[in-house]
């Protein structure tokens, strides 16, 4: 039996004549999957990955300065230097199942200190902000679907974020509450929609994301924030898990940028990292076997000061810390060419110095995780990065 | 099919759509005459204050309420067998005051008789961004927009922003009530008395004030601009803080000089001997007369109501409407009315889910009896009232408001609204009505072949014609 989305397919009308191949649920050619999760804001990476074992790291964090490993409310151990904040218990499992790499010392190309500049540079994979219109991730679809018309990425929001904005259809999906509007007046809006491609390609992917979605992911109830981001983890997994859905997923997250107040291995940041942390866990769960098959990269637009401010926060950075997590990852590895905390390494005195290009990182998924060939990450994805090259081994058995 | 009318002026649809909050049924003949004098007669000062905002309560006392429920919540906590009710007060005071002052707001949009004078708040407002989602800005977000905007829109831009960069809300939001000189009185203290609890500068506001309320990010400042200026603005804080920051009266703003750095600073090359307050005030008032401002603010204006990518030459003029005025804000809503890219037909401008929702009440008459469901829906939309989540404020582009998902969240709210207050409408009538001479024939045939009432109605709020501006 047909689903009632199904039926407005069939039915004929606009796009669905113009740009469908019959009626086959065109593949992405890969049975990768991607997740990339965006914390805007400015993550303070030395809070995520905090380098215990470097002697100037408790005098220079001074009251966020985190444990060491074994003492009450210390770091997840990792390796002599560093250690994860406590909050991400079910990540450190990750790392100790070899499901997690993490990164640090790494930074975009952007060495200003703007959130909005910085993010839009994290996005758009150029040199500049407003270097491109459109975003990265979305330029590294093309090869991702090259037998059918169906939306290769899903931005788990009502809106898309920069880095998924471009040629490529995509679609988004955020939980509703209202109720649906009748079959008989969604064939209608199409055809009012025939002759505005803006509406009309959009609603389009609205459909198609909900086919999927189905009714039962849309709850009536309002929820406290912690239910919502679970929420939002297990639909992501079930846009990924569909045999004709999406294979790569954009989560964004805001409330990272702790100038005040942020806490140490308790507060406010702790709590925010706890959340991520089970979030992160729920959506393993949920993703099944298909763990195996999937990355997760956590992000954000730029690190934040070594010194703590006068506000019990810290200030605007520059290299911060990035997770890579999940099956796929070949993990149980902090990567990082260690710049060291001492005064003189650091940048500008007073940021961690970036050693490593956060573009090194991404292209290195792209290539051995999607199968993205070189040529086009170098000329097309991040237009001008030469001077990074793909990060070589993030990859299980690449 | 209705009787033909006389034909309104396309001039009259844009007026009251592009520059307005969305027309009311009848609000097209009345201006028809003279969509362009409609819109100048608004922004003229003094400023309006409308009638749904004079019961609320001021900044001042919502502070001085929230943080007695936040002492009442830590007491109860403490105490560990106190009732529940102490341990909620905090969350509902401050949600009691966000959704009062939010229903003020949907209630002056949906029945202003100045809709264009609306809407300068409203840009105003996102331009100076506070957002509700770190304490206790939710409780105060909605006063910041009648306090420190609305008085000020009709005088000289140095006034708005003194009265932005001194109000409670945005001192709290950019953490800078706390930011203490490093040689101030107090700085020296504390460094003092222990080296691991540092007291000291805080960023943040310096840094959003250059980038985001004056200059722009390309303003030509540097990062030891923010530090000299972030020195010189130390001080500037709330009356009644916590622990040594009593002082002032609670909920105000209050300058304390032991805080403040002394010394001279030096920002965009030019050095400040002043003392006190007045240092971070001198500062203020040459970002407002500089250059790179006008143009900031000028790009900004000419993006919110002509295009996503303003035409240069409007941007220019806008620019030296705005330095030859010496920041006069009349002066430049004038220019921007009078400028002929903002008369061009084509609807360059998809609507916010704000704008979407707010042209829908106006066009069905409907005023909110209750802000919740009016939030919610905007919130599903992914516009949740002054929740832009950061200082940048709202983005004001389609590239950012034409996700799929959010398109489709219009279309069932658009059903929910047509079911529960557009039973009366005859929707082909009202799409004459709002659009004029914008409704496109695809349009009239597709609500004029409808199978109700209701399906036509939801047909024109989701039209192409209805979603721009």
């Amino acid at each position: 039996m047909l689903s009632r989305r199904q039926m407005l397919k069939y039915s004929g009308l606009g796009l669905l004549a113009a740009g469908m191949p019959g009626i086959s649920f065109a593949r992405a050619d890969t049975e990768s999957r991607l997740v990339l999760v965006i914390l805007r804001g400015a993550v303070d990476g030395l809070a995520m990955l905090a380098p215990y074992g470097e002697s100037a790291y408790k005098g220079l964090r001074g009251e966020l300065a985190l444990a060491p490993p074994g003492d009450t409310d210390g770091l997840l151990k990792l390796d002599g230097l560093f250690g994860l904040h406590p909050s991400f218990s079910n990540i450190h499992s990750l790392y100790q199942q070899q499901q997690a790499v993490l990164l640090h010392a790494v930074a975009t190309p952007y060495r200003e200190r703007s959130h909005f500049d910085a993010q839009d540079l994290l996005e758009n994979g150029s040199l500049s902000p407003g270097g491109r219109r459109d975003g990265w991730l979305n330029r590294a679809l093309a090869p991702l679907h090259k037998t059918g018309g169906k939306e290769a990425a899903i931005a788990m929001a009502q809106n898309t974020p920069l880095v998924l904005r471009g040629s490529e259809p995509v679609t988004s999906w955020a939980p509703s509450r209202l109720p649906d509007a009748d079959d008989e007046t969604l064939r209608r809006i199409r055809n009012l929609y025939s002759s505005d491609d803006f509406f009309a390609s959009r609603l389009q992917q609205a459909l198609d994301s909900r086919e999927i979605a189905g009714d039962d992911m849309n709850s009536r109830k309002r929820k406290n924030r912690d239910a919502q981001s679970r929420e939002m983890m297990q639909a992501t997994a079930k846009f990924l898990m569909a045999p004709d859905g999406p294979r790569v997923a954009v989560i964004e997250s805001g409330g990272w940028d702790t100038h005040a107040n942020q806490g140490g291995a308790t507060g406010s940041l702790a709590n925010k990292f706890r959340n991520l942390d089970s979030s992160l866990d729920q959506f393993r769960r949920a993703m099944g076997d298909e763990w195996s098959k999937t990355v997760v990269a956590v992000v954000t637009e730029f690190g934040r000061t070594v010194r703590v401010n006068g506000t019990r926060g810290t200030d605007h950075g520059t290299a911060g810390a990035a997770l890579l997590l999940g099956g796929a990852v070949n993990g149980g590895r902090v990567v990082s060419d260690w710049p060291g905390l001492k005064s003189s390494f650091l940048y500008q005195g007073r940021d961690l110095a970036p050693t490593t290009d956060l573009r090194s990182v991404f292209k290195g998924v792209l290539v051995d995780h999607l199968s993205v060939p070189h040529t086009l990450l170098n000329k097309e994805v991040f237009p001008d990065s030469a001077a990074a090259p793909a990060m070589k081994d993030l990859i299980r058995n690449s | 099919m209705t009787a033909m009318k006389t034909p309104l002026k396309i001039e009259s649809a844009i007026a009251t759509n592009r520059f307005g909050l969305g027309a009311r049924p009848g609000d097209l003949v009345k201006i028809d005459a003279q969509p362009q004098s409609w819109l100048l007669d608004q922004i003229k000062g003094p400023s309006r204050l409308p009638e749904a905002i004079t019961d609320l309560p001021g900044s001042a006392s919502i502070l001085v309420e929230v943080e007695k429920a936040r002492e009442q919540r830590q007491q109860a906590k403490k105490s560990g067998n106190s009732k529940d009710k102490d341990r909620k007060m905090y969350g509902s005071a401050v949600r009691r005051n966000y959704m009062d002052q939010a229903h003020a707001r949907y209630i002056t949009a949906t029945t202003t008789d100045y809709p264009f004078h609306e809407r300068l708040v409203y840009f105003w407002n996102n331009h100076f961004a506070v957002s509700a989602d770190k304490q206790p800005i939710p409780a105060v977000a909605g006063a910041f927009e009648n306090e420190a905007i609305r008085p000020n829109i009709s005088g000289k831009f140095v006034d708005l922003l003194m009265a932005v960069e001194k109000h409670p809300a945005m001192l709290l939001y950019l953490d800078n009530q706390r930011s203490v000189g490093p040689n101030s009185n107090a700085g020296r203290r504390a460094n003092r008395r222990s080296s691991d609890k540092k007291t000291g500068l805080n960023e943040n506001l310096a840094r959003e004030i250059l980038e985001l309320h004056t200059l722009g990010v390309d303003g030509g400042f540097t990062q030891a601009d923010v530090i000299e200026f972030a020195q010189a603005i130390t001080g500037w804080s709330v009356g009644g803080g916590r622990g040594r920051m009593k002082a002032g009266t609670p909920g105000r703003f209050y300058f304390r000089d032991e805080i403040h750095e002394p010394g001279s600073v030096t920002v965009l090359n030019k050095r400040y001997k002043q003392k006190g307050m007045s240092q971070g005030e001198a500062i203020l008032a040459d970002l407002a007369g500089h250059p790179a401002t006008a143009r900031h603010i000028a790009e900004k204006l000419a993006r919110h109501f002509v295009a996503d990518d303003p035409p240069v030459g409007l941007v220019d003029s806008l620019a030296k409407t705005y330095l030859d005025s010496g920041g006069d804000l009349p002066a430049v809503h004038a220019a921007l009315v009078k400028a002929k890219e903002a008369w061009q037909i084509n609807y360059a401008k998809y609507k916010t889910p704000e704008d979407f929702v707010i042209s829908t009440f106006r066009s069905l008459g409907h005023v909110p009896d209750d802000a919740r469901t009016v939030f919610s829906a905007l919130e599903m939309m992914g516009q949740a009232t002054w929740q832009p989540g950061s200082p940048a404020g709202w983005p004001d582009t389609a590239a950012h408001w034409g996700g799929a998902d959010g398109l489709y969240k219009r279309i069932e709210w658009s059903n929910a609204v047509a079911q529960r207050v557009g039973k009366r409408a005859n929707p082909l009538e009202l799409g004459e009505d709002v659009l004029g001479p914008v409704l496109g024939d695809h349009t009239r045939t597709a609500i004029s072949r409808a199978e109700s009432l209701n399906q036509g109605l939801v047909l024109l709020l989701v039209s192409p014609e209805f979603q721009r501006r």
